[in-house]
């Protein structure tokens, strides 16, 4: 059956069932939802990760909504080339939504062929702004921009420093040379000199190559720079370079706080690192700990891997999660799988905050497709796992600052 | 720019050259005798790595051992290799030797995706965060074994050239293919042989290098790269001049990240090799041609 | 060539042109794609098939070409016809540059290859660190989302970029059939078989070399801006990236290096071989990441030692056609 086929039939059960008085779908109807993520290449491990909050939708989505979820499965393989033939070919195989796809590059060429073809297109995770500044109708975005969260990172950061009482009167600042991080290095200025809270000064700027194995240099500078805790913004592989060195040149700075970044809370790097990776705080989006969405998904999480520890996906899996619970709840709502009429109910989403997986506020698309409000949190490693210590409503334990083993040079 | 700083640097660009050399010594050998592009060097470096991490996971070896069994399954595998596959291209055109090696580079990446996944691996040996400590001076243990163990083999192999009979077989290959022939050496066997030390030497420096970095399965085109530059910016088939390019690429990339920004420092390296071949195409320590 | 490979060819275009009319956007995404490697593959197949030498930094052009054209536009407006010439001319200077250097100073093969891959990570880490094109963040160029076909600013339907990029190739090809029936043709076969003969008789070989790589890098140069215009973003991780530069050999490499069809024909199997294994795959269910380019690898492995001079000439033989 092809697309216009399934759609006719489909408007048909639609409109039997507006009319009856049960909120429940006809039989047979089910939402289609096109996954496309970087599963192989050099994305792999992340578009793994994202995979598992798109595995465990199906069951909990069908618990909760009572909707059938089908998960159409492609793998960008890192590749944008592959990232738009993908999304063609299943929107071919009649997906009646795409969800995805982690890089703002490939994201914004899936948006070109979602947009084409009259697909909504619900983005996981890309924070490049652009995305949503382009006009379209059938692109939408639970994420935070790269602006929004350099803003939530920094001022969580101010947040650390009241809490535990302790006002750090430097930083040394590190970022990987990438997208994240350049971002980050344009934004740090303006903002620290608007939130006047914020007590430190940047004593000196490193940036570095993400692919550096060997990150000897970098150190000795930031050691060189004889401030008083080190802000990061990292990947994983670096950011485990990087402790390895700071560990073997004996920089014990108060703490390694990152504004937003992937690495520092990951289980690689809690594990390959052992007490060393105590005591690091990320600010980063995450799910809320305390929501109703994210205990049921935790329980489900622990059914499909259960070697496997929901806290190391916190951003991967809440917001991919998220996305396709979008797109359910749409489908809930619309009671039709027609692509044009999801995206028109996805556009008149308003989700609270207690049915939501990623922490925030309410979800609700803005005139461009954006949500706005979705916040960030303090992520510290305590004990081996990554745990939620600000903002203070949703924490998990309390944040610890300075390190334990900080020692004034 | 405190002095002390300068020195811990320049220190450590020489100390992680040595490694980098050694990764390049293998390289340095098969592209100087055998004339083969193999561009999958870093691959084969990458899964000698992952070799290393499940004989310490399995069986707690410690590195340093483990490069003899894995250096010697490596022989075997690299001997293998030429011998099987990559003979009937020496002749062929570069165009022709490098699709080969990128299609075995393929299968290797993604072969160890689909066995490992792409989690980092990596071992954790007491030594590892250590570093000796002379006033400001601090020296990171695991780089200077591995810097030692760099030199060790980079002898050892010189010597087996200069002296032994095979070495001085390889090299006559090397020098002449027809003159070799001509005088009866089994140069297919010879040829063989040499992929199987090369390849015994990325071996090594995969245990080695294990102790520096973790392990990803698509570790290896970055490393290859290196290993070319190296090579020609020290000399083809010269192993001093793989160590010498090492630690050029090493301390040059170690000062520019110093002095100008760090996220650059890469733009040495391949700054360095541009100026080796346009003024000196036969590297620093190679022979003209 | 013979009239049988002509009239093949001219069924082969017209059954080009009709293809958007019979298949489904998905195919026609790919068929795009197809063609824009094997124009990218035939502008390569210039600098090697022609001249002689091994370039593994062609996304060197590809990039420089694609960020030129997109900067004028995301800065000034400026519309990519009036770009493309900008870029031409870029990307030429830096592919004469790169030649000088080597010619001039006898690099050559393996040495020239890897000159080439130097060339263009230099600029990949360059352009990372370049805050007027976006750094490594990327430059975004605005979409506008037309159903009609806007040919001055390069925007239009799926439908629009396929042709744009079918004239290119057709253009290409006819352009390559001309200059190799020429005296510039002959020139360079001589040039290629041996160097020093060709010398001898005459021949200006670093005039002729140079010609070639500045042909060369102009075609790649149009593929650049096609490329910014069809994906409307650019990152130098990606885009400078070798991993682009083996995409774009290996086409021709495959297809038969220094024939016309050659590329063309690496296109076409080389995609529809990726595009195959992975439906074969999830339709046997093995969902697992990484399987597909084991087989892929498998397969140039055995094409590249069963068929050393690709998979056209054997096939042109047997089709009894004479190039």
């Amino acid at each position: 059956m092809n697309r216009r086929d399934f759609n006719k039939a489909a408007a048909v059960v639609g409109a039997a069932s507006a009319f009856s008085p049960l909120n429940v779908l006809a039989q047979g109807a089910r939402l289609k939802v096109g996954v496309l993520l970087p599963r192989s290449g050099v994305q792999a491990l992340i578009g793994q990760s994202c995979q598992k909050g798109a595995d465990i939708a199906p069951a909990v989505l069908k618990q909760i909504f009572g909707v059938d979820i089908e998960l159409m499965n492609a793998d960008t393989e890192s590749n944008v080339d592959t990232a738009r033939t993908r999304a063609e070919r299943l929107i071919q195989e009649g997906a009646n939504v795409l969800v995805g796809a982690f890089d703002s590059g490939h994201t914004s060429a899936i948006a070109q062929v979602a947009e084409q073809r009259g697909v909504p297109f619900v983005i996981n995770i890309a924070a490049a702004p652009p995305i949503t500044e382009q006009g379209y109708k059938f692109v939408f975005r639970n994420f935070p921009t790269a602006i929004d969260l350099t803003r939530n990172g920094l001022s969580l950061m101010g947040e650390i420093f009241r809490t535990t009482s302790v006002a750090p009167r430097s930083c040394v600042f590190m970022h990987v040379n990438d997208t994240f991080g350049q971002a980050m290095s344009k934004a740090i200025p303006p903002t620290l000199a608007r939130l006047t809270e914020l007590p430190f000064k940047i004593l000196d700027t490193i940036s570095y190559d993400p692919a550096a194995k060997d990150l000897t240099v970098e150190v000795s500078k930031a050691k060189a720079a004889n401030a008083d805790f080190l802000m990061l913004v990292c990947r994983l592989n670096d950011a485990i370079i990087l402790r390895r060195e700071m560990a073997k040149q004996r920089w014990n700075p108060m703490g390694i706080i990152s504004p937003g970044s992937p690495g520092l809370y990951e289980e690689q790097y809690n594990k390959a690192l052992g007490p060393l990776a105590e005591y690091a705080i990320c600010n980063t989006v995450w799910y809320n700990p305390k929501s109703e969405m994210t205990k049921i998904v935790g329980a489900q999480f622990k059914k499909q891997f259960p070697k496997d520890e929901l806290t190391f996906h916190g951003t991967n899996v809440g917001y991919t999660f998220d996305a396709v619970m979008i797109a359910a709840d749409a489908f809930r709502r619309s009671k039709s799988a027609d692509p044009k009429v999801l995206a028109e109910a996805i556009r008149a989403t308003d989700i609270p905050v207690a049915r939501r997986m990623s922490l925030g506020g309410p979800i609700k698309f803005n005139a461009k497709g954006q949500v706005e409000g979705n916040l960030s949190a303090a992520i510290q490693n305590q004990k081996g796992l990554p745990r939620v210590t600000l903002p203070a409503q949703f924490a998990e334990s309390k944040v610890i600052f300075p390190s334990p083993d900080y020692k004034k040079s | 720019m405190p002095l002390d700083l300068v020195v811990n640097v320049t220190i450590a660009g020489v100390l992680t050259g040595l490694v980098y050399g050694l990764m390049a010594l293998g390289l340095s050998v098969i592209f100087g005798v055998v004339r083969v592009v193999n561009f999958a060097h870093g691959e084969m470096m990458t899964i000698a790595m992952y070799a290393a991490v499940i004989l310490f996971g399995a069986f707690k070896v410690d590195p340093f051992l483990a490069v003899l069994p894995v250096a010697a399954v490596f022989f075997a595998l690299g001997y293998a290799l030429q011998a099987g596959l990559i003979n009937p291209f020496i002749t062929r055109p570069e165009h022709s030797q490098f699709i080969l090696l990128v299609a075995v580079a393929t299968i290797m990446v993604n072969g160890l995706l689909i066995g490992f996944g792409p989690d980092a691996r990596n071992l954790q040996v007491p030594y590892q965060l250590e570093s000796w400590e002379f006033g400001k001076i601090l020296l990171d243990k695991a780089r200077i074994y591995a810097a030692a163990a760099a030199l060790a083999t980079s002898a050892a192999l010189f010597l087996f050239f200069k002296y032994s009979l095979t070495g001085k077989a390889i090299r006559a290959c090397a020098d002449n293919n027809l003159g070799a022939l001509v005088v009866g050496l089994n140069v297919k066997h010879l040829y063989a042989l040499t992929f199987g030390l090369g390849s015994a030497c990325v071996a090594v420096a995969g245990c080695m290098m294990i102790l520096l970095v973790d392990v990803t399965p698509n570790l290896g085109p970055a490393y290859t790269l290196l290993a070319f530059v190296i090579v020609i910016v020290g000399g083809l088939g010269s192993m001093p001049g793989a160590l010498l390019g090492g630690v050029l690429i090493g301390v040059s990339e170690a000062l520019a990240g110093l002095y100008i920004t760090p996220s650059a420092k890469s733009m040495m390296s391949f700054g360095l090799l541009i100026l080796v071949l346009l003024f000196r195409p036969q590297g620093l320590l190679g022979r003209k041609a | 060539m013979n009239r049988r490979a002509a009239l093949m060819l001219g069924v082969l275009l017209v059954l080009l042109v009709v293809l958007p009319h019979a298949v489904n956007a998905y195919v026609l995404s790919v068929a795009t794609l197809i063609l824009y490697l094997a124009y990218t593959g035939q502008a390569w197949n210039v600098m090697m098939g022609f001249a002689g030498q091994l370039s593994l930094g062609h996304s060197l052009y590809v990039g420089v070409a694609g960020y030129v054209a997109g900067a004028l536009f995301f800065h000034y407006g400026i519309g990519p016809w009036a770009g493309l010439w900008l870029a031409i001319v870029v990307c030429v200077a830096f592919g004469l540059a790169i030649g000088f250097l080597a010619f001039r100073f006898g690099i050559s093969g393996v040495y020239f290859a890897l000159l080439t891959i130097a060339f263009a990570e230099f600029t990949r880490i360059g352009f990372d660190h370049l805050a007027w094109t976006g750094g490594p963040g990327g430059m975004f160029l605005k979409v506008a989302q037309r159903d009609a076909w806007d040919l001055l600013n390069f925007r239009g339907p799926p439908i629009m970029y396929y042709y744009a990029m079918l004239l290119l190739c057709a253009l290409a090809f006819v352009v390559c059939y001309l200059l190799l029936k020429s005296r510039a043709g002959y020139y360079w076969q001589a040039i290629r078989e041996n160097e020093e003969a060709a010398q001898a008789l005459g021949i200006n070989t670093f005039r002729w070399k140079m010609l070639a790589v500045a042909l060369s890098s102009a075609m790649t140069a149009v593929s650049g801006v096609f490329f910014a215009f069809y994906y409307n973003n650019l990152f130098p991780e990606q885009i400078f990236h070798i991993s682009r530069s083996i995409e774009i050999i290996l086409g021709p490499i495959i297809g038969g290096v220094g024939t016309l069809f050659g590329p063309i024909l690496g296109a076409v199997v080389l995609t529809l071989l990726s595009d195959g294994i992975t439906e074969a795959l999830a339709a046997m269910g093995w969902e697992i990441p990484g399987v597909k380019q084991v087989f892929y690898g498998i397969v140039l492995l055995v094409v590249v030692i069963f068929l050393p001079h690709g998979i056209w000439p054997t096939l042109a033989r047997r089709l009894g056609l004479s190039r």
